[in-house]
């Protein structure tokens, strides 16, 4: 019989080694004489076990991991293959995970599961079935469906879609063309929620880039993904070509007599084009300078056209409530934020992954109870949620349920869900100068409070840390904080004070230390 | 990206690349991908090239290309080995890992070695992280980069790779 193994394909399991796991799988296999079948699957998003082998079993799938070029043999020797055997890396059926089992995976519901490139394996599991009934709707209905669910956009400003698609849907476009764009330029650190959606269920995202077309009357759809993620570029690239190739992109889908076109751009590098102005901008091939806000891209976006800008994750929701229905998606969660939310447990994590979770439950039972607490096993100090631009979480906050507005009432964002987590030799005065450098970087240099404002920070902390004037610099950096919070055309110079106070607020002790080492010096 | 795949200038082979592509609603940065893939680098020539076929200034396409951290206007080295700066990996020691590679190469970032063998990039995010430090060499990225992983990924450049087994 053929004993059917899947090895992850996604860019984290390849980085441990999958891809060479998988080539090792099969040569010893054919040594043995045994007959298998070796499939790559996406990842399940358990990071600290890949690479996690599964085989097929009747019972579901078993699993072993992380399994490294050195256990090929004496997994070979256990008969792996078969399933529920004795190995110390079995981890039985993966689904019985606590992990993972605790998890409500809406979304990510094929993560792991399925080929990422076979549309077969996509539509087995519910693929399509959202563009089914979207076809059979109106526009309006569609976009009532989109508010009813709650969805809030997932790139971090937690704008409710359904607002914004209705916004585009109600304008008329001057040239008789509208646009999706997908925001994939996922650049914040401590995220790869966009990443998994790419690479390992891209026809998700298509059909949910499909269904928003025809919400709103938009026949193109752009993703503009960073180049940085090679491949979940080439993911995305074949599986537009087999949507082409099977009429659901194109002319008249599915004889639906609607038609969406849809492209696959590049970024370059360039932290700034997340923002959507900027993206715009760069897909229009130009510098990415932000742009003044009104008028809105929704109004005028996108070649001056009416564009829908959404994130990733957000447009990966909508297959989801087509299918399951808006009350589905909005029965769980949190106050006014409804649905789950895939966040990222990274940094300095014993058991880092992707988590996806209904709103709701503590920052601290994110990071514990499936993070497992820090890999080093030292003492967790910060976290810093919601990428470069977020604040950092000091203990006293870890109790903060995962909300929009729970987080924001700490001044503290959500944003795209990453969570970032720091052990206690970390240098909280380094981590906000870092805040500022990054601001240096990145800014795309438009208005005065980011392009100088940055630099100038960059240049109080290095006295501060130099214990110079202490008292003085720290009320001149909470200044300037103020400025660039207040004066900066977007979230990148607005939001670059965040970490940067929150560091300063929660971790003074690190900021005035060598204050007391320089008086010392001159008085010795 | 690895380059040493990457052929050297053609003008001809250029302007093919920005015709196949020059018909696309903005087309400036498919275009700067293109040629960079191809050449490895974005020579003077072919901002002149691009400029006359979009009916741009050079000043402009200049200033798309100055923008964008990815795009280079000098040749790099045969490899581009790229180092995550970003908050995840600074939790899991890339700071020590950064400060190992530039005196194991003997580079600062954005510059290249003696031999012209690697060129030293840092890059904010790969998107690995759960599994940092990460570094990215060509299109490969590589988890749980400490001193002697980087070194061992160094020597492997060193030579042209040779598949054997796998």
């Amino acid at each position: 019989m053929t004993f059917r193994i899947h090895v992850p394909s996604d860019t984290t399991a390849k980085a441990r080694g999958a891809d060479r796991i998988a080539r090792l799988i099969e040569i010893v296999a054919q040594e043995h004489k045994i007959d298998v079948e070796v499939r790559r699957n996406g990842t399940r998003g358990l990071y600290w076990l890949e690479t996690l082998v599964e085989v097929d079993t009747d019972a579901g799938r078993y699993g072993f991991g992380p399994v490294k070029e050195g256990d090929i043999e004496s997994l070979f020797a256990a008969e792996f293959y078969k399933g529920n055997v004795e190995h110390s890396l079995a981890v039985g059926l993966v689904e019985d995970i606590p992990y993972l089992k605790r998890q409500e995976r809406f979304t990510f519901s094929r993560l792991g599961i399925t080929d990422p490139l076979s549309l077969e394996d996509y539509q087995a599991k519910d693929g399509f079935k959202g563009l089914e009934n979207a076809i059979k709707l109106s526009s309006q209905e569609i976009v009532d469906t989109v508010k009813e669910s709650g969805l809030r956009g997932r790139g971090g400003a937690a704008f409710p879609t359904g607002i914004k698609w209705q916004t585009v849907l109600d304008v008329e476009s001057p040239k008789g063309q509208k646009y999706i764009v997908c925001n994939a330029d996922e650049g914040d650190s401590g995220t790869f929620a966009d990443r998994l959606v790419m690479e390992c269920d891209p026809f998700m995202l298509i059909e949910g880039m499909i269904i928003a077309g025809l919400a709103v009357g938009a026949t193109q759809g752009y993703i503009y993904c960073r180049s940085e993620y090679p491949l979940a570029i080439e993911n995305l690239n074949s599986a537009i070509q087999t949507a082409y190739d099977n009429n659901l992109l194109g002319a008249d889908i599915q004889g639906s007599g609607k038609h969406f076109d849809l492209e696959v751009r590049m970024g370059a590098g360039a932290y700034i084009c997340g923002e959507e102005t900027s993206l715009l901008e760069s897909l229009e091939g130009k510098r990415g300078l932000v742009r003044a806000k009104p008028p809105l891209p929704a109004i005028v976006g996108l070649f001056g056209q009416p564009t829908v800008v959404n994130n990733v994750l957000s447009l990966a929701a909508v297959p989801f409530i087509l299918d399951k229905g808006a009350k589905a998606y909005a029965d769980v969660g949190v106050g006014r934020s409804r649905g789950t939310l895939p966040f990222q447990v990274t940094g300095n994590v014993k058991f880092g992954g992707l988590v996806e979770l209904a709103f709701g439950p503590t920052l601290k039972e994110l990071m514990f109870e499936f993070g497992g607490g820090t890999r080093s096993g030292r003492p967790l100090r910060a976290v810093q949620v919601g990428g470069p631009l977020g604040a950092y979480l000091p203990e006293s906050q870890w109790d903060t349920p995962l909300g929009y507005e729970e987080f924001s009432q700490k001044q503290a964002v959500l944003g795209h869900g990453g969570v970032v987590m720091f052990d206690d030799t970390v240098d909280m005065s380094e981590q906000a100068r870092f805040s500022m450098e990054f601001c240096v970087a990145e800014s795309c240099g438009k208005c005065t409070p980011c392009r100088i404002g940055s630099t100038r920070g960059v240049e109080v902390i290095d006295r501060i840390r130099a214990g110079k004037n202490v008292d003085a610099n720290m009320e001149l950096l909470m200044d300037l904080c103020e400025t660039m919070l207040d004066g900066s055309l977007c979230a990148m110079g607005g939001m670059t004070p965040f970490p940067v106070q929150s560091a300063m607020q929660h971790f003074t002790e690190d900021f005035v230390k060598n204050a007391a080492s320089a008086t010392q010096a001159k008085e010795v | 990206m690895t380059t040493s795949k990457a052929v050297a200038w053609e003008p001809v082979t250029a302007q093919a690349l920005i015709d196949d592509l020059k018909s696309k609603p903005g087309a400036l940065l498919p275009i700067l991908h293109a040629i960079q893939d191809r050449f490895s680098f974005i020579p003077e020539e072919a901002v002149a090239l691009i400029a006359q076929s979009l009916t741009l200034s050079r000043a402009e396409v200049h200033g798309v290309i100055s923008f964008y951290h990815h795009f280079r206007t000098q040749q790099p080295g045969r490899h581009v080995v790229e180092i995550c700066r970003a908050e995840a990996c600074q939790a899991q020691g890339s700071r020590a890992l950064e400060d190992h590679a530039k005196a194991a190469l003997g580079v600062d970032y954005h510059q290249t070695t003696a031999d012209r063998n690697i060129t030293l990039e840092p890059v904010y995010c790969l998107g690995n992280c759960s599994c940092g430090p990460s570094i990215r060499v060509g299109d490969e990225i590589h988890a749980d980069v400490d001193a002697t992983r980087f070194d061992e990924l160094v020597e492997g450049l060193k030579t042209d790779r040779v598949e054997i087994l796998l």
